[in-house]
């Protein structure tokens, strides 16, 4: 791909912008659409039936939230922060979309092949930790900053067992290159990272429960980043208002929103580069390379992102005290278990 | 066109890390010096990818923004009373800061001037520096990194020794 708009364009530099802003295309249609799917799921398993009259069955309706979004007049509190108060959605939004960068979509399409992508992946989203506590100061107003405080106190301890639990894939394939990742479970489904990738058979069958725990460690610890439901103690509406985002409003509030989306499709793709294999095919070679790739990265990050929504309006809000708990001695203990475990294995 | 873009990008990062660190020394807003320092992590992070130092780079983000940065924001925050106070920033002893600072902009440009600088060119650089830096570390810096992990873990027990005293005093 790079090759041929390097053809079109002649300069390297415009297909360097062009190829920086593919994911914005993805992000944008993939928001609406999964906007939408998670207000009807969550209506349906309260058992109502949601959006129903901006069109057929109220599939117009995330066009018509970002109209209204868009008209809506910008306020800025009159005691806050004016500069960091508006610079702080942006922050928020580049920590996101910087990940973006070294998402595989597809053989053909990889932003940046570096060495260390998964270290990479998990510095940049710091940056979103920041944009957070910038907006709850800078409101200049007790609940923002609380539930910015809460926010980041949680993104900072579910980053270890994230970080633990990424780490031991990373052992078990001897690289950090999310291409390389993919590309080494190419050979189907049972050689995705999940079911111990590419191991001699017994090892592979010994490495499987911790493969699974490390999953699901991962798991956990990423909902808990993206501060959704279980984990929402952040926006927790009955206590904060709003949390960090109480006081935006219009196109700032929109960005904030679509970070939050962005972000939740960044930590299924990484599950999905991490485990089920990026974007090769589930059968081996069949269906795959060119757009399959694609079709596949995509398909597999949207059901991970249907597992996010189904967790989020099935289960209720964590208290502080269990939210740590969790973290520090549920989740990090095992995840450090399980990669002292894989470490043998992979010895032997 | 190649160095051109190269000096672009180089005098982009440099300017925005030096005007970044005069925001977070002259500013009167303790917070917004905190914040302002994200720039100025961010802007060197830029540098060193421009050095063809992927893996100083991402640590630096992932160490100072992620790390030191927050916490620092945390203490800044939970500071009360702290976002209306104002930060003197005029010199206090302008003697013994003209000193200070002269004998280390001397030593800087000392090591600048006697240092033996080696200019590399591109296929030099090694391919996978993770690889190379996990090697040396558990090799031929075994050691300091053995001491370093210690004092860490040091750091902590005591960090939750503490935090369980008031604890209970409470």
């Amino acid at each position: 791909m790079p090759e041929f708009l390097t053809n079109i364009f002649g300069k390297t530099i415009i297909v360097h912008i062009i190829m920086g802003a593919v994911p914005l295309l993805f992000i944008l249609p993939y928001a609406l659409v999964v906007i939408y799917v998670e207000m009807k799921l969550s209506s349906h398993m309260q058992n109502r039936v949601g959006y129903m009259r901006t069109g057929w069955h109220g599939t117009l309706q995330p066009f018509a939230d970002i109209f209204k979004l868009l008209q809506k007049e910008n306020i800025v509190p009159a005691e806050a922060d004016k500069i960091l108060f508006s610079l702080a959605p942006f922050i928020v939004f580049i920590g996101m979309y910087a990940a973006y960068a070294v998402l595989p979509f597809g053989s053909g399409y990889v932003g940046s092949e570096m060495e260390i992508g998964i270290f990479y992946l998990l510095a940049v989203s710091s940056l979103v930790v920041v944009g957070i506590l910038m907006a709850g100061w800078s409101s200049n107003n007790k609940w923002s900053l609380l539930g910015a405080m809460r926010s980041v106190a949680q993104i900072v301890s579910y980053e270890i067992p994230a970080a633990l639990a990424l780490l031991g894939v990373v052992m078990l394939a001897g690289t950090m290159n999310t291409e390389m990742l993919s590309a080494m479970q190419s050979g189907g489904m049972h050689e995705w990272f999940i079911f111990g990738g590419t191991l001699p058979l017994w090892k592979k069958f010994t490495i499987i429960p911790f493969m699974f725990i490390i999953f699901l460690v991962y798991l956990v610890s990423s909902m808990a980043e993206v501060n959704r439901t279980p984990f929402d103690l952040p926006e927790a509406e009955s206590e904060l208002v709003q949390g960090y985002n109480t006081e935006y409003s219009g196109m700032k509030f929109a960005i904030f929103y679509l970070a939050e989306y962005g972000n939740l499709f960044l930590i299924s793709a990484i599950a999905v580069i991490v485990f089920f294999g990026g974007y090769t095919s589930p059968f081996g070679k069949f269906l795959s390379g060119g757009v399959w790739d694609v079709f596949w990265f995509i398909t597999k990050g949207m059901l991970l992102v249907l597992i996010n929504i189904w967790i989020r309006w099935t289960l209720p809000r964590l208290r502080v005290d269990q939210l740590m708990y969790v973290s520090w001695k549920v989740l990090t203990p095992f995840a450090l278990v399980g990669i002292i475990v894989i470490g043998f294995i992979l010895v032997v | 066109m190649f160095l051109q873009l190269f000096d672009i990008i180089f005098y982009f990062f440099a300017t925005v890390t030096l005007i970044s660190a005069g925001i977070v020394v002259f500013s009167k807003n303790i917070v917004r010096s905190a914040f302002s320092l994200v720039f100025t992590f961010f802007g060197i992070a830029g540098l060193y990818v421009l050095l063809n130092a992927d893996f100083v780079a991402v640590a630096q983000l992932f160490v100072y923004v992620g790390g030191i940065l927050v916490l620092l924001l945390f203490a800044v925050m939970l500071t009360q009373k702290i976002s209306n106070l104002q930060m003197k920033i005029t010199t206090l002893h302008p003697i013994i800061a003209i000193i200070l600072v002269a004998s280390l902009i001397g030593v800087l440009c000392g090591i600048v001037r006697m240092n033996d600088w080696r200019i590399i060119t591109i296929s030099e650089i090694p391919q996978s520096t993770a690889q190379s830096i996990g090697k040396a570390l558990i090799t031929t810096h075994i050691l300091p990194f053995e001491i370093i992990s210690v004092i860490l873990l040091v750091a902590i027990i005591g960090a939750a020794m503490l935090a369980r005293k008031s604890e209970k005093k409470s």
